[in-house]
């Protein structure tokens, strides 16, 4: 199932934390979106950790970072 | 379960490096067993600037100007200067004040801690674990919704308030005007201080280092790449006050033996620095790239340091002052009514 999480203006740690949560609650594909680099750092290497694959676009001053697990 | 184990390069070489500073800072002039704390420093800086009237404890640490300098340079190499904030600024200023008070009776920052304990000084364990609880209690409120609220863009000028204010004080410190205190505290020399602080923070900017972090982030989202930093700080900096001959067993100077306080000022501390989101060094690091939010936490802090001393709330190796410790209760209940009070959901669909 996909899960859109839009974590715009927040910081350390509430990005990784709200990607931690949707993982655990067993979303096979994740859209998270962000508008700082260390969120989507951080968001990045939550989903490698789990398994996921991660692609991050930049769109204007933003990441759209889309992760999925077969 | 923690997330496998990855090696993280980037934040064990920011820790290791950060050890080692500590430790020759230490022989190069820095007060025993302060190589570098990051509260105390912003302590004898507000000082120097008259912000209270303790003389020996006056002086503008270059490792501060660093701190924030070192980050704005690597951040505008790196297109990474983002001007950010909005996120309850005032809040932060006062939980910024109250985890410089939680400090102080601990005398020392998260860093400092580290640094004390790899020093030999075991009487700084009280402290751990009451950083370690206090962080504790704030993951609990985070994971009960806790949020201070979304930052905005701003225009650049906001964002070039701390670096300039850095700037400022480098040129305070070189030019040695008769208003600013320069006051008989240990120092290293000024260069090489300012280098150290350069070169941490720069790492830091690229690896998020942040002591907190380290172990918020084992509760939290149960992740160790933070705390590979903060462990590489350890040990790297036991191995060179070995080398050095600064490792002596038992308690250091500046530090007292309080358990009930060094428990209870840290886990003021931690409870606060979760809150806010990073430790008082990452709090530095990320008002030099733009994040306005962490500088005004900085000045609450500078604020929070002066009227630690000007209402004796601060210790000293004597112990703790009954001022200190009516501060501290008072701001645990304070951060407890934030922490029960700021409640904000992420947009999802």
């Amino acid at each position: 199932m996909l899960k859109e999480i839009d974590v715009r203006g927040l910081s350390c740690p509430q990005p990784a934390f709200f990607t931690k949560q949707a993982i655990d609650e067993g979303h096979s594909e994740l859209i998270v979106l962000t508008d700082d680099a260390v969120a989507r750092d951080n968001v990045r290497r939550m989903g490698n950790n789990n398994d996921y694959e991660v692609t991050v676009r930049k769109q204007g001053d933003e990441f759209i970072i889309r992760m999925s697990k077969s | 379960m923690l997330s496998k184990f990855k090696p993280a390069w980037l934040a064990i070489i920011t820790g290791a490096v950060f050890g080692i500073f500590f430790s020759l800072l230490i022989k190069l002039g820095n007060p025993p067993n302060m190589g570098v704390c990051a509260i105390c420093f912003l302590r004898d800086t507000a000082g120097a600037l008259g912000l209270h009237s303790i003389d020996k404890l006056s002086y503008i640490r270059p490792e501060i100007i660093g701190f924030i300098l070192g980050s704005t340079i690597i951040a505008l190499a790196t297109r990474e200067f983002k001007v950010t904030g909005g996120s309850s600024p005032i809040l932060r200023f006062i939980i910024g004040a109250f985890v410089t008070i939680g400090a102080l009776v601990f005398l020392g920052c998260p860093i400092r801690m580290l640094g004390r304990i790899a020093g030999g000084d075991w009487v700084a364990l009280e402290g751990l674990l009451g950083l370690v609880v206090g962080i504790y209690i704030g993951v609990q409120f985070l994971k009960a919704g806790f949020n201070l609220g979304r930052m905005q863009p701003l225009s650049s000028t906001s964002g070039w308030v701390m670096p300039l204010i850095a700037i400022g004080f480098l040129v305070l410190i070189l030019t040695k005007p008769e208003f600013i205190g320069f006051g008989g505290k240990k120092h290293a020399p000024l260069v090489i201080s300012l280098i150290a602080g350069l070169i941490v923070s720069g790492l830091a900017q690229r690896s998020r280092f942040c002591t907190i972090g380290g172990i918020r982030d084992l509760f939290l989202i149960r992740d160790n790449y933070l705390l590979q930093g903060l462990v590489a700080l350890l040990v790297v900096a036991f191995i060179f006050n070995f080398i050095l001959g600064q490792f002596h067993s038992g308690a250091s100077p500046i530090a007292h033996p309080y358990f009930l306080w060094n428990f209870g000022g840290m886990f003021l501390t931690g409870l606060g620095l979760v809150m806010l989101g990073g430790c008082p060094f990452r709090q530095m690091v990320m008002s030099g790239y733009g994040n306005t939010d962490a500088g005004i936490t900085v000045l609450g802090m500078l604020f929070g340091t002066a009227f630690a001393h000007n209402f004796r709330l601060a210790a000293s190796p004597n112990g703790v002052p009954l001022n200190g410790k009516i501060a501290v209760l008072s701001g645990i209940v304070v951060l407890l009514m934030i922490g029960f009070t700021c409640r904000q959901v992420a947009r999802s669909k």
